[in-house]
């Protein structure tokens, strides 16, 4: 059996999420009523029985590490191997990495330690229920140096215009690598590479002064190296702006959607809570809404997410909105295209009113 | 190794055949309860909150799924590298050994495991009661009146007194006698089956009881008895909060109905005295366009499509269009069809409900029916009580 360890790079993610990133990274953005984005990876990577994963974070990791902890959800606080949290701590004078090739370079030891074969690494920002080891037999039989994962998508998104679109030809090898706003594979920021190979490519791009592991050491050795692709095909979605965490999160009441995120056999593993189950009061009137554990519902619901620990009051209209952690509408509020970070409190009788597609984002803690 | 204050011993043993076939294949501390939780939770996360770390859990009936909910104990915290939870069997020794033959006898032959912590008092506690209480309140008004044992009571109302054991005390709380199912009750203080000992004076007393050969060997019956013919002090702590003891169906569809109550006496969101459990990994609840749910309490990895009505429903239930659930609990995993109607009932994990059926009797004060454990009930058949 070839083994896999996983590294999830979070260095190049920008926090583009607006008022949900001011304080936390992309990766520990809130998703899917009790989720956090950096979930439905690490999931993958261990519903994949991948045993050893890093995290390389840079920025605002802070609620990251509280909720990745030692990785017991993930049953990755393992003696062999588990989660390694990797944040920045360089002090290596003779280190001349930049980028994030500063974070292969120091956290080498991780790669050089592993007794994985090969690496899966992969982001946080696209969504998907994957078996990396489904991958990694395409990558073996296409005797490929690196397998980049994509996904032929039926409509080009907005939110997939930054992303990087590839060129595949009959034999399943990549041809090119580009941003072409017309083509529909989209690369999904995972690649699958043998461990000796990866170091090997790790040292020529430090040598050479490079600062962007997959742009120089993949992208740009594209005539050099045999890179294949593997489409994944199942659903997709990619968050990189609020309309795009907006318009995937609603699509989660879409029943084929969610199911094939929330799979049986693979399922998203989180940090655990221990809230009660919800409570519906008399007077609710919930409709096509996703609710977490421990909410106490009176008011009206409907087309909306509400994570746990969420308060609808008597009287309260929530429609089409995103209620995090912890929040409290109080009585005869109306909120509508919503989104509320967590702990927020919407005041007796108070408005807000978003536009359908550019949805009313209130920060963390407010009281409106 | 320092010594422990106080180690609680959970008496989770018990069948339970009242509960009919809810404990054919588990034992009672095991059955769900409350739309996410086990009987047992509530036992094991008030030592948690009470700050107790060393529970012994004593098993003998179908122990695998018990055993196996109970684990480390991490669910509780109470994993931990000295004390923690430890299950304990009953087994053989170089002089014989034999199922446990009573709650004392069960303590007895577990003497070995208290030794080994030397604690100062011992917490005995019943593995079949829903409460959320505070031991080391308890612990401490034992201490207080230098009690050899500290008996929990809870004021039940006259008419039902003559159900319980029940303590009379006098006026300083000393308890001198105790009647056992009494016809005709002279108080109402009845044993909640919580009991905090002096470890010396319990092992002492669980020495004799065990060379009695008229002895049933059981805490109720003859140990209190035994302490209090001696004149040893014995007080009764008087407990004020919900306490109900789960025994039978009807009593555990009832206790499942009061936590649906506007403002229920057993509040299980509060986040001060949680209660701890195994959480199933299962993603948010769906309720769809076509549901209502009114007056419920639903757990995570439902799927609702009919209508929920005064209801408790576990993880992992999926309850078809136009089926309507009414005054009724659905254990996990349960699958209900469509236009499937159920009226006061329990049904059981795992238990499939095809198109049309119909379950249970909607009037007022009828019995409650049970769809026993992974039962299937076709199309058009009527579930009887079983």
């Amino acid at each position: 059996m070839d083994r896999l360890a996983g590294i999830i790079n979070l260095d190049h993610e920008q926090d583009v999420l607006d008022e949900l990133t001011y304080f936390r990274c992309g990766a520990a953005v809130p998703f899917a009523a009790r989720y956090r984005m950096i979930d439905f990876a690490i999931s993958n990577l261990t519903n994949s029985r991948i045993e050893s994963i890093a995290v390389f974070a840079r920025r605002k990791y802070r609620s990251l590490m509280d909720h990745l902890e030692q990785g017991k959800a993930w049953d990755l606080d393992r003696k062999r191997g588990g989660l390694f949290i990797l944040p920045p701590d360089w002090n290596d004078p003779t280190d001349i990495s930049r980028g994030d090739l500063q974070h292969f370079h120091n956290n080498i030891d991780f790669i050089n330690r592993t007794l994985a074969d090969y690496i899966v690494i992969c982001g946080s920002q696209n969504i998907y229920n994957i078996d990396y080891r489904d991958a990694l037999e395409a990558h073996k039989q296409s005797k490929a140096d690196v397998t980049l994962i994509y996904k032929n998508v039926e409509e080009l998104y907005p939110e997939y215009a930054r992303s990087h679109k590839l060129d595949v030809d009959e034999n399943g090898r990549v041809t090119g690598i580009h941003n072409d706003l017309q083509n529909q594979n989209v690369y999904m920021d995972a690649y699958i590479v043998e461990k000796n190979l990866l170091y090997e490519l790790i040292e020529q791009c430090i040598a050479h002064g490079c600062s962007h592991f997959f742009f120089d050491g993949i992208k740009g050795k594209l005539n050099e190296l045999n890179i294949c692709a593997y489409e994944y095909k199942g659903q997709l979605s990619l968050i990189n702006s609020i309309e795009s965490y907006y318009r995937n999160s609603t699509n989660l009441l879409n029943e084929q959607f969610h199911d094939e995120i929330f799979q049986e056999a693979s399922p998203v593993f989180t940090k655990i809570k221990d809230e009660a189950p919800s409570k519906y009061s008399l007077d609710s009137n919930v409709t096509n809404s996703l609710v977490a554990n421990g909410c106490d519902i009176e008011g009206h619901v409907e087309d909306s997410i509400l994570f746990r620990g969420v308060k609808i009051g008597k009287g309260a209209v929530v429609k089409n909105s995103i209620i995090m952690q912890r929040c409290e509408v109080e009585g005869n509020a109306v909120l509508e295209n919503v989104i509320l970070d967590k702990n927020c409190t919407i005041s007796y009788g108070r408005t807000l009113i978003g536009a359908p597609e550019k949805p009313f984002v209130v920060a963390k803690q407010k009281t409106m | 190794m320092k010594n422990k204050e106080c180690v609680a011993m959970l008496l989770a043993g018990g069948q339970g055949t009242r509960l009919k076939s809810l404990t054919k294949r588990i034992a009672k501390p095991a059955v769900f309860f409350g739309g996410k939780y086990r009987i047992i939770d509530f036992p094991l996360s008030n030592c948690t909150n009470s700050g107790i770390d060393t529970v012994g859990v004593l098993t003998q009936y179908e122990p695998l799924i018990l055993n196996n909910y109970i684990g480390i104990g991490s669910s509780w915290d109470l994993d931990r590298k000295y004390g923690g939870v430890s299950v304990l069997p009953p087994h053989m020794q170089s002089e014989g050994g034999g199922w446990y033959t009573g709650t004392a006898n069960a303590i007895y032959r577990n003497i070995k495991f208290l030794t080994q912590f030397e604690p100062e008092h011992v917490l005995v506690l019943s593995g079949d009661h829903i409460y959320k209480m505070d031991y080391s309140a308890m612990l401490d008004y034992h201490k207080g009146s230098g009690a050899d044992a500290t008996i929990s009571v809870i004021e039940v109302p006259w008419e039902e007194a003559s159900r319980f054991g029940i303590m009379n005390t006098d006026d300083t709380g000393r308890i001198n006698e105790f009647d056992e199912k009494p016809a005709e009750p002279k108080s109402n203080l009845a044993s909640m089956g919580v009991y905090i000992f002096k470890w010396d004076v319990l092992k002492q007393y669980l020495i004799e009881d065990n060379e009695n050969e008229e002895s049933s060997h059981d805490f109720g019956k003859d140990i209190i008895p035994a302490l209090l013919y001696d004149y040893k002090k014995l007080m009764a702590y008087t407990f004020e909060g919900y306490w109900k003891d789960v025994g039978t169906v009807d009593s555990l569809w009832a206790a499942n109905m009061d936590l649906l109550k506007d403002e229920p006496e057993l509040n299980l969101n509060d986040h001060s005295w949680r209660i701890y459990s195994k959480n199933p990994n299962q993603p948010a609840q769906y309720i769809s366009s076509c549901a209502t749910v009114k007056n419920a309490l639903i757990n995570e990895g439902c799927r609702i499509y009919g209508t929920v009505d005064t209801s408790i429903i576990f993880y992992g239930v999926q309850a078809g269009e136009g089926s309507v659930v009414k005054d009724s609990v659905i254990m996990p995993e349960v699958k209900i069809g469509r236009n499937v109607k159920i009226n006061r009932a329990i049904i059981a994990k795992g238990s499939v409900i095809e198109d049309n059926a119909v379950i249970g009797d909607p009037s007022p004060g009828s019995e409650i029916t049970l769809v026993a454990d992974e039962g299937s009930v076709m199309a058009s058949s009527y579930a009887t009580n079983r």
